[in-house]
C-alpha cells in the first residue's frame, strides 16, 4: 500500500500498521497503515465519512482500534487515553480548540500546565501569573503570532488568532507530534493565510511533526510535504506533494463518485 | 508586536477619557457594584442621621455575615456552571447536627461542642458531596438535584427537632469565638470577611480557581485540556455546603437558638441575588467573590436603610427585583459589546 517510506522506518515518529475500526455495521477504517516522519507535515484528505477523524482520534488516544498496532518513535504502544498520548508527546488541536472564551490568552496557553510561584525552591500553591504572561508573550512572538495583548480574553479574538493560540499551546507543551483537525475550517482567506504561515514556520523550525486534516486541496500543496488520501476507510494514495497535483487528487475522488453512481 | 502596540496606543488616544473610563468599568466587574454600594450608603446617610450610627452599622454587619458566607460558595459554584438551592437548608441542618451530638442525653449524645461542630460540618460536606455526585455522575442538572435536596433536608430538619426550636449549646469560649463581638462587628462578619479574602485569592491566584473558571467557561474544552471537570464541580458543591453549614452554626450561636426553618430559601436566594448583582454570570465562566460580597453589602444597606426610613418591606423585594434584572441586563450587554470588540481589551 505505502509506496514511499520503506526503509526509512527509523525516521518515523508515528507509524500505524493495519488499523481497522468498526462502529457497529459501519466500517470506519479497514487495514489502514500510515506513517509520519520526523519534522514532516502530512496532509490527510478524503471526503466526509472517509475515516479521517476516526484515524486521528485513534492516534491521539481518544479511541481504541479494533485491530492493528501503533508505534511511537519505533516502539509499539497501546494508547489508552488522551493523557497517555500527550505524555508521549502527541497533542491534538481540536476543531473547537478547547479554549475558554472568558479567560485571558496567557491563562488559556497554560491551562492545566500552570506555572506556580516558588519560595526558596519550594513550589507554592499560587499561580505565577507574571511568568506565564511573560512566556506567553515570548512564545507568541517567536511564532510570529500577532496578539497585541496576552491579557485579552479569548472571546475578543478572531478565529485565526484563536487557532494560533491553540497551536502555540501545543507547541510549547513539548508536543512532538501535533494533530490538527481542520485548522482552516470556517476561516477567512486572511485568517487562513495566518495559520498556513504558522504551520510553514513550524515546519521550517523542524521541531514538531504534524498531521493536518484538510478539506481544501490547494492548502495541501501550500504546507504539506506529503499527502494521504482516505477513501471508504482505506488509504488510496500516499505521495509527496511534489509528485502529485490537485488534478490527480480531484480525479481520484471524482472517480470514486462515478463508481458509486454506476455501481 | 511593537507595531501592534503602537496601533493600540493610537486607538486609545483617539478614544479619549470617556471610552477608557468605560473600558475600566467593563474590565473590573466589582467597580460598578462598589459605586452602587457607596452611592446607597451616601443616600441613606443624607436621608437619615440615624443611618450612620453604630447600631445601624452593627445591624448591617449582622445581616451581611451569613449571606456573604453562602454567597462565597454560590459564586464558586455559579462560576463552574452549577447552582446550589439546598444550601439554606444545610444552614439549618448543621447546627441541628451539632445540637444532636452535643446536647446532654437523652436529647443528644453529650459529646464536646468542638466535636459537634466537626460532625455538623461533616454532615454539610456530605450533602455537598451528594449534590456533586448526583449532578456530575448521574447527569441530573444541579438546579433539580439541589431542589430535591432542599425539600429532603427540610423534612430531615423538621423531623430531627420535631418542629420545635432548641437552645444553642456551647460554653463561654465557644460563644465568644462563634457568636461574640470581638472588634467593631460581630464575629460572624469577621468570619465572612476572612472567607471572602481567602476565596478571592483561591479564585484568582490558584489552579483550583483557574480550573473553576475554565470548567464553567468551556466544559468540553476544559476536559480536553485535561482539567478534571467533575472533581472541580464536586469540590465546589462541598465548599458551598460547608460554608452554608458554618454560617448556620455562627448564626444560631449569635441568636442563641436553633430553629428547623432557619435560613431556608430566603437566605439562599439572597446569596444568589448578591452573587448575580456582584457580576457573577448565571451561565458560568465568570464572576468574583469580592463582587458577591459587595452585592451582599448592597442588599444589607437597602434592607436596613429602608427600615430606618420607615419604608415598607414590600419595597425591599421590589428594589431587589429591579437590581437583579438591571445587573443581569448590564452584564449581558457589556459582555456583548466586549465580544464585538467595541470596548474592553481587544486583540484586534
Amino acid at each position: 500500500m505505502s509506496d514511499s517510506g520503506n526503509g526509512r522506518e527509523a525516521d518515523d515518529v508515528i507509524r500505524v500498521e493495519h488499523i481497522s475500526k468498526r462502529f457497529g455495521a459501519v466500517r470506519a477504517l479497514e487495514d489502514v497503515s500510515l506513517h509520519l516522519r520526523r519534522g514532516e507535515v502530512l496532509g490527510l484528505i478524503g471526503d466526509n465519512g472517509a475515516g479521517k477523524s476516526t484515524l486521528v482520534k485513534i492516534i491521539c488516544g481518544f479511541q481504541k482500534p479494533d485491530s492493528g498496532t501503533i508505534f511511537v518513535n519505533g516502539e509499539e504502544v497501546v494508547l489508552r487515553s488522551v493523557a497517555q498520548a500527550r505524555s508521549l508527546g502527541i497533542d491534538t488541536v481540536y476543531q473547537d480548540l478547547a479554549l475558554v472564551p472568558g479567560m485571558s490568552v496567557y491563562h488559556n496557553m497554560f491551562l492545566k500546565r500552570e506555572l506556580l510561584g516558588k519560595l526558596g525552591g519550594v513550589e507554592l500553591p499560587v499561580l505565577n501569573n507574571g511568568e506565564m504572561r511573560k512566556r506567553a508573550r515570548k512564545y507568541l512572538d517567536e511564532m510570529g503570532v500577532r496578539i497585541p495583548d496576552v491579557d485579552a480574553e479569548v472571546a475578543q479574538l478572531s478565529g485565526g488568532q484563536r487557532q494560533s493560540i491553540a497551536v502555540a499551546r501545543s507547541v510549547y507543551s513539548d508536543a512532538k507530534v501535533i494533530l490538527l483537525d481542520e485548522p482552516l475550517a470556517a476561516m477567512g482567506v486572511k485568517e487562513g493565510a495566518l495559520i498556513l504561515d504558522l504551520i510553514r514556520k513550524l515546519r521550517d523550525q523542524g521541531e514538531v511533526s504534524m498531521i493536518l486534516i484538510l478539506h481544501n486541496y490547494a492548502h495541501v500543496f501550500e504546507v504539506c510535504d506529503r499527502v494521504n488520501l482516505l477513501q471508504h476507510g482505506e488509504i488510496t494514495l500516499d505521495k509527496p506533494t511534489n509528485e502529485t497535483s490537485v488534478a490527480e487528487l480531484t480525479e481520484l475522488v471524482v472517480r470514486e463518485y462515478r463508481q458509486a453512481a454506476s455501481g | 508586536m511593537a507595531e501592534a502596540g503602537s496601533q493600540s496606543g493610537r486607538r486609545e488616544r483617539a478614544r479619549g477619557l470617556g471610552w477608557r473610563a468605560l473600558e475600566a468599568f467593563a474590565n473590573r466587574r466589582e467597580a460598578s457594584i462598589l459605586v452602587v454600594a457607596i452611592g446607597l450608603i451616601v443616600y441613606f446617610s443624607l436621608r437619615s442621621s440615624a443611618f450612620y450610627s453604630s447600631p445601624t452599622i452593627k445591624n448591617i454587619a449582622e445581616y451581611v455575615g451569613p449571606i456573604a458566607l453562602i454567597a462565597c460558595g454560590e459564586v464558586m459554584l455559579l462560576i463552574c456552571g452549577e447552582i446550589d438551592l439546598s444550601v439554606g437548608r444545610v444552614f439549618a441542618l448543621t447546627p441541628i447536627i451539632m445540637y444532636l451530638t452535643t446536647a446532654p442525653e437523652p436529647d443528644g449524645l453529650g459529646l464536646p461542642i468542638w466535636l459537634g461542630v466537626i460532625f455538623g460540618l461533616l454532615a454539610a460536606a456530605a450533602v455537598g458531596l451528594a449534590n456533586g455526585l448526583i449532578t456530575t455522575y448521574l447527569g441530573v442538572p444541579s438546579f433539580i438535584t439541589t431542589l430535591g435536596m432542599l425539600f429532603f433536608l427540610n423534612g430531615i430538619n423538621l423531623r430531627a427537632l420535631h418542629g420545635f426550636q432548641v437552645e444553642t449549646p456551647g460554653g463561654h469560649t465557644f460563644r465568644e469565638i462563634f457568636g461574640g463581638y470581638p472588634l467593631w462587628f460581630n464575629s460572624e462578619f469577621w468570619w465572612a470577611l476572612f472567607a471572602v479574602v481567602v476565596l478571592q485569592i483561591v479564585l484568582v491566584r490558584t489552579r483550583w480557581g483557574l480550573h473553576t473558571v475554565a470548567t464553567g467557561g468551556n466544559p468540553i474544552g476544559a476536559r480536553e485540556s485535561g482539567v478534571n471537570v467533575r472533581w472541580i464541580k464536586i469540590g465546589n458543591f462541598v465548599l458551598c455546603s460547608v460554608l452554608g453549614g458554618f454560617a448556620g452554626i455562627l448564626d444560631s450561636t449569635r441568636i442563641t437558638s436553633i430553629l428547623p426553618l432557619q435560613g431556608g430559601t430566603d437566605i439562599m436566594f439572597l446569596a444568589v441575588a448578591a452573587a448575580v448583582i456582584g457580576g457573577t454570570s448565571l451561565m458560568g465562566g465568570s464572576g468574583t467573590i469580592i463582587g458577591g460580597f459587595l452585592g451582599v453589602v448592597v442588599l444589607a444597606v437597602l434592607n436596613i436603610g429602608f427600615t430606618i426610613l420607615g419604608v415598607s418591606a414590600f419595597n425591599f423585594d421590589l428594589i431587589i427585583g429591579i437590581a437583579i434584572l438591571g445587573a443581569m441586563i448590564l452584564n449581558v450587554q457589556i459582555q456583548r459589546l466586549k465580544n464585538l470588540g467595541q470596548i474592553g481589551r481587544g486583540g484586534r
